[in-house]
């Protein structure tokens, strides 16, 4: 095994520790590791904008060696445009200067909301309600294969209304009351049930985050103590080890305060 | 007028099927990337003088903002593999920076997304009540997405699993596709005010 | 009925780490919609060319990696090329990571569902090409639809697209069969939007277990033709592709950690019962 790939991986066993500690309270290790985090995440952003967009995007074109102006040689100059519309940005930090930004902002937002409202349109709405719509009832397959069948004709009813009266409850411009009442609480129960699967498949996401990082941790251990899971038993008795102290601390303390509190 | 203007020819740019307005759409995208980067940087060097702010009038924890500086800086220094290559992006293969991105980067970042695990299992407990009947319908959808590939539960787990895709493609489905229509409105009808200027927040205060 | 929170932290850690040292596998079912990308994959053939969108960054690492994995080895197996890009700040890191791990493993030989490859060198430009970031993926996308120039003029690397061989005649969408996206967060839907919703390319996606249910009226209408959603998506698809990894192995702690969950919310009903119970009373 490599001293560097060693000291590397116990870095970063190292790094995982300090943020679990956070489990604990917070602490210095906690927020050594969050500001790190922060300072190198930012770093490696800035070197991607430089290598990534700005020297292939802009500099490169600024560059391409068939027309020369001052000191460029570039057949595309009117790339100075966008480059003097991204720094007049930068203006946004001056209190008297800050009126120049609005116009590339301007020009982008105008742009992005442009692109976006026939885009959005087509594949949100118009798209969902043709899905919602097409083949409504299927009445050679009405009752479908079982109970459970997401094909059939009672499926796609109970979709078509659901989708409806969900969106009854969110029409919040008229009064919910009568008819209108009635339909929207069958479609809040729709939602309900939304929400209920999005939180089923959430505790799945997050649990499987923790799941990786013991599997990562096992590969520490299996590369820094060359053994099976043996080193790693042996670092999670360790980690416990100090949970069960604190646990026993945290008791003896309880009872403590509990006798101080009778006898006064 | 800006914003109208190029909202407009947008809107219109999609309905034509020409070469031309191809062309233009291809131009201004690019141009856009280029424009929306010099935003970016603003963020970067907002962090770098916050950071540098608190070093100065030694707010609370400064010297932890001496620690995101040396991050940033160290990052930039071997980005550009040790100050040698600014053209080009051999820095990108630098040994410090990939391992730098490999050993602290990944490491913190995933830990601090799975400190998240921990989180749901203490709101499972404290805050996942069944106050109402709606409350209660959320939670036994939640509980058969959970449960459905569990075979510690026998003979029922086959019925489970078709249960839970018949709620996820019935009822989870109708939820989920008025929310995207509604999003999808939303989305359109604020377009629409920014285009035509009845919103204009973006642009910060007169 | 109150305790510190950190003896349910405690609890989750040492179920979670006590089932991982614990040696058993779980059944996984095959969804449809995994299927469907599993299938479509499949039937690519030698010299026929995807896209991948790697749009996640080290948080989504444990979901999202698997998929990348099983996916793109894969690919790399059938001699399928590879056109990776990425839409998310941090995610060169993670092709540069697949791409590192990937070209070790697909050195040696091995037999996935009865079929037997043999081992071979991947090549940049002429397996794969790696185009590397942009910013805003709704510009990227639709920019990408026209041309991958327009966007990249040169890859993650720095040479030139078009002194690339496997960009030779490859100017859009048009050229790749399919597009893949592996997506944490709204970018997702954006290559709904922009990328299938413009140029109609035929889109699949896996995503984060947290926007797994969201993803089903796109999978429905047509939008997406598959989707894997959270490890169970990933390990789905490793079950297919005959690539056992993480994400299978992962999924054994997953059914534990769920039902000390489930414990955790019927406890937490009971003492919340009991309590108005006890209320009403009063």
């Amino acid at each position: 095994m490599e001293w560097s790939t060693f000291l590397w991986t116990t870095l970063g066993a190292f790094l995982t520790l300090c943020t679990f500690s956070f489990l604990y309270k917070d602490n210095p290790f906690y927020k050594f590791a969050e500001h790190l985090v922060v300072g190198v995440s930012a770093g490696y952003f800035a070197l991607v904008l430089w290598h990534q967009i700005l020297i292939p995007n802009l500099f490169a074109r600024l560059n391409d060696g068939d027309w020369y102006f001052l000191w460029l040689n570039s057949a595309q100059l009117w790339y100075l445009i966008p480059a003097a519309l991204g720094v007049m940005m930068w203006t946004r930090f001056s209190k008297k200067k800050s009126w120049i930004s609005r116009w590339p902002i301007a020009l982008y937002m105008g742009i992005a909301a442009g692109m976006a409202v026939p885009r959005e349109m087509h594949a949100r709405v118009i798209e969902q309600l043709h899905s919602a719509m097409r083949g409504i009832i299927d009445w050679n397959n009405f009752f479908g294969s079982s109970v459970f069948d997401t094909t059939s004709g009672i499926a796609s009813i109970i979709i078509f209304l659901g989708t409806l009266a969900a969106l009854f409850y969110f029409f919040f411009s008229k009064e919910h009351s009568g008819v209108f009442k009635g339909i929207s609480s069958f479609g809040i129960w729709i939602l309900m049930i939304g929400f209920g699967a999005s939180f089923g498949y959430t505790v799945m996401g997050r649990i499987s985050l923790f799941v990786q990082r013991i599997q990562v941790l096992d590969d520490w251990t299996a590369v820094s103590w060359q053994g099976d899971h043996g080193g790693f038993v042996f670092f999670w008795f360790l980690v416990f080890g100090v949970f069960i102290v604190w646990a026993v601390f945290e008791i003896v303390k309880y009872f403590k305060n509990k006798g101080t509190t009778a006898e006064s | 007028m800006m914003v109208f203007v190029f909202g407009f020819a947008m809107i219109i740019q999609y309905f034509i099927p020409h070469q031309a307005s191809e062309w233009v759409n291809a131009f201004l995208m690019d141009w856009m990337m280029i424009i929306g980067v010099f935003a970016l940087a603003l963020g970067i060097w907002s962090l770098i003088k916050v950071s540098w702010d608190k070093i100065k009038y030694k707010k609370p924890n400064w010297e932890y903002a001496i620690v995101t500086l040396a991050g940033l800086f160290l990052m930039i220094f071997f980005g550009f593999d040790y100050f040698r290559h600014f053209s080009t992006p051999i820095g990108s293969d630098n040994y410090m920076y990939v391992h730098f991105y490999r050993h602290i980067v990944i490491p913190i970042q995933s830990t601090m997304f799975s400190l998240l695990a921990f989180f749901i299992a203490s709101a499972a407990y404290r805050a996942f009540r069944a106050r109402s009947l709606l409350a209660t319908l959320l939670l036994i959808a939640a509980l058969v997405i959970m449960l459905r590939f569990n075979p510690l539960l026998g003979p029922i787990q086959p019925i489970m699993e078709k249960f839970s895709v018949w709620l996820l493609n019935v009822p989870n489905l109708a939820a989920k596709r008025a929310i995207v229509i509604g999003v999808g409105l939303g989305m359109v009808a604020t377009a629409l005010k920014v285009i035509l200027g009845i919103e204009r927040a973006y642009l910060g205060k007169d | 009925m109150s305790f510190d929170r950190r003896w349910v932290f405690l609890s989750l850690a040492i179920v979670c780490v006590g089932t991982y040292l614990w040696d058993f596998s779980v059944p996984i079912t095959i969804s449809e919609e995994a299927r469907s990308i599993y299938d479509e994959v499949a039937a690519l053939k030698e010299g026929d060319m995807i896209y991948m969108s790697v749009d996640y960054d080290p948080n989504a690492l444990a979901e999202l990696h698997p998929t990348t994995y099983a996916l793109a080895e894969l690919c790399f197996r059938k001699k399928v090329k590879v056109i990776f890009g990425t839409l998310s700040n941090l995610g060169q890191g993670m092709v540069d990571q697949v791409l590192h791990d990937i070209s070790d493993s697909l050195r040696d030989t091995a037999t996935y569902n009865g079929v037997f490859y043999e081992g071979r060198e991947i090549v940049n430009g002429v397996d794969y090409v790696f185009l590397g970031y942009k910013p805003y993926p709704a510009m990227v996308i639709q920019a990408m639809g026209l041309d991958f120039r327009v966007p990249f003029p040169t890859d993650y690397y720095g040479t030139p697209i078009d002194s690339i061989p496997i960009m030779q005649g490859t100017k859009n969408f048009d050229q790749c069969k399919l597009v893949v996206d592996m997506a944490a967060g709204n970018v997702a839907e954006m290559w709904i939007t922009y990328g299938h919703g413009n140029y109609g390319v035929p889109l699949a996606l896996a995503v984060t277990g947290v926007m797994g249910a969201d993803m089903y009226p796109y999978l429905r209408s047509g939008q997406i033709f598959g989707l894997a959603a959270g490890l169970l998506g990933a390990a789905q698809l490793e079950k297919l592709c005959d690539n056992p990894g993480r994400a299978m192995d992962g999924m054994r702690i997953q059914l534990f950690a769920h039902i000390l969950i489930i414990l955790f919310i019927i406890m937490g009903n009971i003492g919340f019962l009991a309590t108005r119970k006890l209320n009403k009373l009063k």
